[in-house]
Order: structure tokens, then C-alpha cells, then sequence
């Protein structure tokens, strides 16, 4: 198991460690352990710091057999193994089947998207926003396009906000299926994961319908959608949301009684409310825990005050609490989708000012999303003004007036929030993203406690943490 | 009907009337922008105020929603931190805002207040420099760690190429700049 490095490699790791972190004498300058001051093995692991280059490992090993327990194996699990749902890698120490410590460790798939987008317009960072939370993108577009509205002092017209419910709702369903398909596999249910992503392949044609693509869409822009459903989608989604009553009950009967999946999920991975509390977990998680609090009620946005659901609501704050939050939650989404269709608003989906608003209508053509043939026609064949506004829009695009707001939706995962700075120009001058699964990922070392090694990966997929997000 | 989006002001007055009198020399600066209140604060006072705004009942901000970092080049003291905090109970949010020099970018850590801050502060240290003073582990967390510089400050470069053209010249990605033409800023 162990990566093992050349001794002179090994050697300019740590002296680079030496000198990038902060100077000696700061709190991670560890003592090295001596008899004398030998302290426990919980007081260690609790000051214990991880670094992602895999330079550590000699350090970890070290120190367990320094603390003269031979009993404690350290396994390193990722960043590529199947179940740890992207490129996490967590450092399990184990004493027999009990785990004593496990360290997350992240970073793996930091792309910079933050510091990109401050070189990009305004518009054009939805395509970047949207590809950090990849089970999730139209929350992503939806929470930067929010923070873009609330700087520039203006609304979404109501059709674009409806729209906006719907594909999140959507969206929100699609991801839950990933968390239980994948989930259910990790757990030896199989079938559970055929069907999980078979429901979500549907879900994913109706985005692909509406926005071209499967994920990534970019669909969302500041001031609207960029463009409206196409013919026939809506009644799609109504008989794709009739026959998902039907799956999700499906799925319960696999699970819900199930003896195996009650042994695998009942009291594991157990967090209290406190420990929620002070680490800022929100979403699903919470609510497992018997804290009612979603942002749609509490701070609604979109108009979600107008749909009627509840908050499913759970005391047990384990893994099976959590699959039945989600599972709950999904019903859930598809009465909001019904009711946003019932009542789905006219009008146009973008903006009317048109210093502001998207001057292009998108339309699919045969060769993918382009600008409508009849934008198209009106800025080539009849107005030079036309042409000149919409080169400029694209460019140059808006400016936004100068300030910092933080925005938040409810995520599948729990508060996305955006913090945006804006110095009175056309590309964003910060855009932080709080990400749930980076802040839900704090748990980690929290639940594994005392769990066997066949229960770390059912606490850690409960987190549902998707690495894209986390490490932005 | 259910609460606004935003926090009307006469919700976070007492708050605010509060702070004043207990911290009246902490609190540096208070405004209002969008619906949204900001504290900006003396560093040194951080971890008091954050205390009691987390356990006073007339505030009660149990849950640090998010901490991040801001680079501001052109003030002396051109490295922020802001801090996110919502109340539950309440259903209101307020941002508090310390700044430090780059020669002394020194924050009292608040993980003792929310242990959430702890990855992250580490975040801000990997991308900002900011040294968070006590906390527990303050190491690089998505950059690696024998990365040097501090990315997400303003003059860090992005990185990438100029591109020629037969009679135009676009710089590279991070001193694009578009005022009426591709300009380096």
C-alpha cells in the first residue's frame, strides 16, 4: 500500500513543505513525538495535518508505528478509487476492522475556476460557475446569475424565474438519483444503481432538450434563461414526472424494508445537532438531523413562496435518515415541478433592457444551440445598429454597478452561496463560491470514529460530496 | 407569507445598537448595500464579536455560512476576509469585514467560535496569505503544498499568451481589459 518514494525526492518534498507552509513555529510545526510527552493517540489525530502530494505518507506511517501501536494499519483510499466519488482521498487509520482516524484530503481537482472568472465578462462566467458542481449545474448558473441580478438592482421576468424552478427541480431530482445509484452500488445494491441512472438519462434528455446539453448548459444568464422551452417539453416533463411517482416507489420497495440496506444504513455515521451546527452542514444532512431548515422557505428566491411542499424533516441523523431525506425530497421536487407547470407565466425569458439583457435568442438547430436563424436574419440583412449592439453586448458585455452581495440557494447538496465583488466593470472583480459538499466534507473525520472499515464508505457517500464543487 | 429575501433593517438594529455598546472601538464601519449589512471590524476584536454574536440571543449567528478572501491592491490594507453569518433563529445575515497588510496579514482564527472555519481558513490562507493565528492546522488545502505565491491575489498572474494578429495585438488572458478595444490594463 504504501508509495514508496526515492529517498531524494522525499527529501526536497519536505524541505518544499518546509518552505511553502507558513514559517516554523506556527501551529502545524508539529513536535515530534518522544516518550516523554507522549500524548494520546485522539490528541494527535486531532492536530494532524494531511497535505495532498502524498509526501506525508512516510510521516503518517511514522508516526503511527512512533506511538508503538502495532496494531494500526494506515490505508490510503483514493484519490482514484471507485467509491470515494471523484478524487477524494481519505487516509483511514485502522486498528483491526475499527477505524481510529480518517483524514479527508482534497484538492485534486482545483482548476482555478475562481481566479478565471475574474478574466472573463460578466456572461461568460456562467460557463465557468457552471462546471464546479458538475451533478449540479443549473443551481450553480441560478445562484451566480442571483448575485449578478442583486448587484445590478434587477429581477428575472417571472417566466425566466419559473423556468428557473423547474430545470432546478429537475436538476435536483437528477442528482439525488446519482447519490442513490451510487450509493446503492456501494453498497451491493446493483440494481438500485441501474435504475437510479436509467430514471436520470430521462432527466437528462429533457435538460438536453431545453438547454443542448446534458451538463455544463450555460443556460441560465444574468437578467433571464437564454432561451425558452421548445414545443412539446412540457408535456415531457409532466409525463416524465407521472411516471417517476412510480420509480421512486420502486426504489422504496428495494430499500426502504430492506433487512440489508437497514443494517448498512441504521446508526451509521451518526452526527448530533451540535456537531451540524458548528460545522455548518446544511442540506440534506441537516435535515436528517431534525433541523428544518431550507433556504426555499426561509429565504426564498424565484419565487419558490408561491409553491406549495414540505421540508421533509428526520431525527436520526444517520445514513438512513439521510437516503430518507432525499428520497422524500425528490417527491417533493416533482410537486413543485407540477405546480410550476400548472402555473407557468407568459412573457419573454430575458430581460428587457437591453443594455443588460442577452440581445441573441438561442434556438437548436440541427448542429447543436446556435443564435436563432431570425436574429440572426435581423442583425445581417436589416439593421446595422442590431449587429453593432449585439457585437458589443458580446464582447464587451454589461457592467455591473459596483458592490458585494452573497447570495445563496438550496442545493441538492445544501447552501450554494455566492459571494460576488464587483468594481463597477465588465468582468467580475471576485466571485467565492461556498460550496455544501467542501463545508459537509468537514464531517468526515467526525463520523468515521469508532465505525468498522465496511461502514466508511456508507457515512462518506451520506455526505454526498462531489469533488468537482469541493475543490472549485 | 414567509420572511422577505432580504433582511428589512429593523431586524439587525438591535444587533447593531448591541455591538455598538459593548465594542464600540471594534466596530470600524457599518453599511448597507442591497439589503445586505456589513461590519467591518478591528482585527483585533474579531474573535469577542464573533462570540458574542454567536451566543447573544438578540443575534444567535450559530451558523458561519461562508469566509472568504478579497485582494484590494490599491489600499494599504489590501487583504480582506469577510465572514458570512446567518442566524436561524432570526433569519437574517450579516458580513463582517477585517483587513490586514500583506507585511502583516495576521487574523485571529474563529474556529474556536465556528469549527466550519477551519478548512475554510485554510482556504484563504492557501489562496490569499492570510496567517489565521491559532488555528489548528493552517496548511494548503486545494493548491499543493509546495506551491509558492498566493494564487488568488491580484497580481498573481493567470498565465496564458498574447496572441498577434496582422494589425492587432490581444495580451494575455490576465491583462485583458476590454474598454471599447483589447487593452492592457
Amino acid at each position: 500500500m504504501s508509495e514508496v518514494a526515492p529517498e531524494r525526492d522525499r527529501a526536497t518534498q519536505s524541505q518544499l513543505v518546509q518552505e511553502a507552509v507558513v514559517p516554523p513555529g506556527e501551529a502545524h510545526d508539529l513536535p515530534a513525538p518522544s516518550a516523554a510527552e507522549r500524548v494520546t493517540v485522539n490528541e494527535r489525530r486531532a492536530q494532524q495535518v494531511l497535505a495532498m502530494g502524498g509526501g506525508d505518507w512516510a510521516e503518517v506511517s511514522a508516526r503511527a508505528h512512533a506511538e508503538g501501536d502495532d496494531d494500526v494499519m494506515v490505508i490510503n483510499m483514493g484519490p482514484q478509487h471507485p467509491s470515494t466519488h471523484g478524487v477524494l482521498r481519505l487516509v483511514v487509520e485502522l486498528r483491526g476492522e475499527e477505524v481510529i482516524s480518517c483524514q479527508p484530503v482534497i484538492g485534486y481537482l482545483h482548476t482555478g475556476i475562481e481566479k478565471s472568472i475574474e478574466y472573463r465578462t460578466w456572461v461568460q462566467g456562467v460557463t465557468f460557475v457552471t462546471r464546479m458542481d458538475y451533478l449540479a449545474p443549473i443551481f450553480n448558473e441560478t445562484a451566480y446569475c442571483l448575485a449578478v441580478e442583486k448587484l445590478l438592482g434587477i429581477e428575472a421576468p417571472p417566466r425566466a424565474q419559473a423556468l428557473r424552478v423547474l430545470m432546478m427541480e429537475l436538476n435536483r431530482v437528477s442528482s439525488h438519483l446519482v447519490w442513490l445509484a451510487t450509493t446503492g452500488l456501494e453498497l451491493g445494491a446493483l440494481s438500485v444503481m441501474l435504475y437510479g441512472f436509467r430514471e436520470r438519462e430521462e432527466i437528462l434528455d429533457i435538460l438536453e432538450e431545453v438547454t443542448g446539453l446534458r451538463m455544463n448548459h450555460a443556460w441560465v444568464r444574468p437578467a433571464g434563461v437564454s432561451q425558452d422551452l421548445p414545443d412539446g417539453t412540457e408535456e415531457r416533463v409532466r409525463s416524465f414526472v407521472d411516471d417517476m411517482r412510480g420509480k421512486i416507489d420502486e426504489y422504496e420497495t428495494l430499500l426502504t424494508n430492506n433487512p440489508i440496506w437497514l443494517e448498512r444504513t441504521r446508526g451509521i455515521g451518526v452526527l448530533s445537532s451540535e456537531q451540524l451546527v458548528g460545522l455548518g452542514v446544511t442540506g440534506p444532512m441537516l435535515r436528517a438531523g431534525g433541523i428544518a431548515h431550507d433556504l426555499r422557505k426561509a429565504e426564498p428566491y424565484c419565487g419558490y413562496e408561491q409553491y406549495d411542499f414540505e421540508v421533509p424533516t428526520f431525527t436520526e441523523s444517520d445514513v438512513y435518515a439521510r437516503y430518507q431525506v432525499r428520497i422524500a425530497e425528490m417527491r417533493e421536487s416533482l410537486k413543485i415541478i407540477e405546480q410550476v407547470l400548472d402555473a407557468m407565466p407568459s412573457g419573454p425569458v430575458m430581460h428587457p433592457d437591453p443594455k443588460i439583457g442577452w440581445p441573441a435568442r438561442l434556438a437548436l438547430g440541427p448542429d447543436g444551440l446556435g443564435n436563432s436563424p431570425a436574429h440572426v436574419q435581423h442583425i445581417i440583412g436589416e439593421s446595422m445598429e442590431a449587429l453593432i449592439h449585439h457585437f458589443k453586448m458580446v464582447t464587451e458585455g454589461i457592467k455591473v454597478p459596483a458592490g458585494e452581495v452573497y447570495v445563496t440557494v438550496e442545493s441538492p447538496r445544501g447552501e450554494l452561496g455566492y459571494h460576488v465583488v464587483s468594481d463597477g466593470g465588465n468582468l467580475p472583480y471576485r466571485v467565492h463560491v461556498r460550496d455544501p459538499s467542501f463545508v459537509n466534507l468537514q464531517t468526515v473525520p467526525v463520523m468515521m470514529n469508532g465505525l468498522l472499515v465496511a461502514d466508511v464508505i456508507a457515512a462518506l457517500s451520506s455526505t454526498d460530496p462531489v469533488l468537482g464543487g469541493v475543490d472549485r | 407569507m414567509p420572511p422577505e429575501t432580504t433582511q428589512p433593517p429593523d431586524l439587525i438594529q438591535p444587533v447593531l445598537t448591541g455591538l455598538r455598546e459593548r465594542f464600540g472601538e471594534a466596530v470600524r464601519e457599518v453599511s448597507g448595500h442591497r439589503g445586505e449589512v456589513t461590519i467591518e471590524l478591528a482585527t483585533a476584536h474579531l474573535v469577542e464579536v464573533a462570540t458574542w454574536l454567536r451566543d447573544d440571543p438578540s443575534a444567535a449567528f450559530t451558523h458561519l455560512s461562508d469566509l472568504s478572501g478579497t485582494d484590494y491592491p490599491e489600499r494599504p490594507d489590501r487583504l480582506c476576509v469577510d465572514y458570512h453569518l446567518y442566524s436561524r433563529e432570526h433569519n437574517v445575515r450579516l458580513r463582517l469585514k477585517v483587513r490586514v497588510t500583506v507585511s502583516d496579514p495576521h487574523v485571529p482564527t474563529v474556529t474556536g467560535v465556528w469549527p466550519t472555519a477551519n478548512w475554510h481558513e485554510r482556504e484563504v490562507y492557501d489562496f490569499f496569505g492570510v496567517r489565521f493565528d491559532g488555528h489548528p492546522n493552517l496548511v494548503r488545502i486545494l493548491m499543493p503544498e509546495d506551491w509558492k505565491g498566493y494564487p488568488q491575489r491580484k497580481d498573481y498572474p493567470l498565465g496564458g499568451v498574447d496572441v498577434d494578429y496582422i494589425d492587432a495585438h490581444v495580451p494575455p488572458p490576465d491583462q485583458r481589459r476590454y474598454r471599447g478595444g483589447w487593452t492592457s490594463t
